[in-house]
């Protein structure tokens, strides 16, 4: 009896939930998904410029990229965003004034970019050869040839791995709050965990992360039904499919294990 | 252009090939030498066949027409005039190729992937492009698959609509890269026989091939490659009939 009782008032109490509820949903929520959405999009604009250059055939482009993406993806996600917050602190404090929120950004989009950078990267190199010699033997350059065919096939065959990589990035939000959170900027975790700390009760924080899976878990499910529709909509697109099924199955396949892998 | 004419005996004005020539190209991948000084010429609105065993440089010789490669050495002529210091971009626009593999693009309709040349390089309205690209799938038979994506078509048919999407660009000039070596052998007569109606349009064509039944029946002009070099040439029958050196005989009794 006791101990169920007791796990049960430390994690399911519904009235500190309920205390919390208002802050996390006013706050924390808005909060989170700031940083992770702005992260994202930043993330994978500048993912996309590391993977092309990553890709280039002159050096001077793809020194830096595969220098940069060795460090802010070997690096942990807690060093980098201390790293940048406090250490750019002097800076961001002339530019943006108090606020952590910016350099938070920064680094998480850094560390988003060098992964997004290397899933756009193994799905570009995964498209055949032969797509951009055909685009170029119709009369495109070789950056048109890229920009028009083969990099839409790459990033489609990768939105998956990026969906997760957008997952990851909703989780380690969390961690601006080493550079040190005004009330009003408190995300999920931050508000959560303080909630817990000053009653001694886990509560809010698990109602916290359940906010963080009402946001992941539909994110998966979008992932399966975006991989589903590209795969069915190659087949079911009209007509009977003929004899070779075998085409352009399998390397879908594969960049995303490359990019699981990269992890 | 009118569209509606459907069949494929039509011959629109937009068939016009000019002759091509090489002269002494050499290329060498790395420390490799693929091509050692090869000379040929095509003349306007013929079709020469290019045969060999694997590694003997017939594809790079014709990546090198389209400069998709550049040769170390040598000229390539387009209508009589070199071609090696205009923009490959705007030569690539001249020269059509087909593809062993076909190499559509898997993520457009078959009408996107006739249109996308038409609408970024040549500056075509969507709906001239359309319209244009209608012509060109009707005349390999394929139009009322516009709407599918090439994933859904059997390989003949993916080859044919790499075929139109070739000839939307009205090139002066088509190259042939095995165009039927991946095909299932009951398609490949589809293709073979889109290939010389072209041919008999007037289109000057420049075909490598394992299909000696078309070299003899549809070309005027056959090569044979070894080493990088042009071993032999001259007209079918004399080249199938009576094989001067040992090389293509020896050949020709491997393949025949």
């Amino acid at each position: 009896m006791d101990i169920l009782t007791t796990l049960r008032e430390t994690f399911f109490d519904l009235d500190a939930m309920r205390e919390a509820l208002p802050d996390l949903l006013r706050v924390g929520l808005p909060n989170t998904l700031i940083l992770a959405l702005t992260s994202a999009v930043i993330g994978t604009v500048l993912g996309m410029v590391l993977a092309v250059c990553g890709l280039s055939h002159r050096r001077w482009l793809r020194w830096p990229a595969r220098v940069f993406t060795d460090i802010f993806r070997g690096l942990p996600a807690a060093v980098t965003i201390l790293l940048i917050g406090v250490g750019l602190s002097p800076v961001g404090l002339q530019i943006w004034g108090p606020n952590p929120y910016p350099l938070g950004i920064l680094a998480l989009s850094l560390i988003a970019s060098a992964y997004i950078g290397e899933i756009f990267r193994s799905g570009i190199q995964s498209v055949d050869d032969g797509q951009l010699e055909a685009a170029r033997a119709l009369g495109f350059s070789r950056p048109s040839g890229m920009r028009l065919v083969v990099i839409p096939q790459g990033v489609r065959r990768v939105l998956p791995a990026l969906v997760n990589q957008f997952i990851a990035l909703v989780k380690e939000s969390s961690l601006v709050y080493f550079l040190g959170l005004l009330a009003s900027q408190r995300d999920l975790f931050r508000i959560g965990q303080d909630a817990a700390a000053n009653t001694g009760n886990q509560s809010a924080l698990v109602l916290a992360g359940l906010f963080y899976l009402l946001i992941t878990v539909p994110l998966t499910h979008v992932v399966n039904a975006v991989d589903r529709r590209l795969r069915d909509g190659r087949r079911a697109d009209g007509a009977a499919r003929l004899e070779d099924a075998d085409g352009d199955r399998g390397p879908v396949d594969a960049p995303l294990a490359l990019a699981q892998e990269a992890r | 252009m009118t569209t509606s004419r459907p069949t494929t005996t039509d011959r629109p004005a937009t068939v016009r090939g000019v002759a091509v020539s090489t002269r002494d190209v050499h290329l060498a991948f790395g420390s490799n030498p693929v091509l050692r000084g090869v000379d040929l010429d095509v003349p306007a609105a013929t079709t020469a066949c290019i045969i060999g065993p694997s590694g003997s440089g017939k594809s790079t010789l014709l990546r090198v027409v389209n400069r998709l490669l550049e040769p170390d050495r040598g000229d390539v002529l387009l209508d009589g005039r070199s071609v090696l210091r205009d923009s490959p971009d705007t030569l690539r626009q001249r020269v059509g190729m087909v593809f062993q593999h076909f190499n559509l693009f898997p993520h457009k309709t078959v009408r996107a992937n006739v249109t996308l040349g038409l609408t970024r390089l040549k500056g075509l309205s969507k709906d001239a492009a359309a319209e244009q690209a209608q012509h060109h799938l009707e005349r390999v038979g394929l139009a009322h698959k516009a709407d599918v994506r090439p994933g859904n078509l059997s390989g003949g048919q993916q080859q044919r609509v790499a075929i139109a999407r070739a000839l939307a660009m009205e090139p002066e000039v088509m190259l042939f890269d095995e165009a039927t070596s991946a095909l299932d052998p009951e398609l490949v007569k589809g293709v073979l026989a889109t290939m010389a109606d072209l041919a008999a349009e007037g289109m000057t064509m420049l075909v490598v091939t394992h299909e000696m039944g078309f070299a003899r029946s549809v070309a005027q002009q056959v090569l044979f490659m070894d080493h990088g070099r042009v071993v032999e040439s001259g007209e079918p029958d004399r080249v199938f009939e009576s094989p001067e050196t040992a090389r293509l005989q020896r050949f020709l009794s491997q393949v025949l």
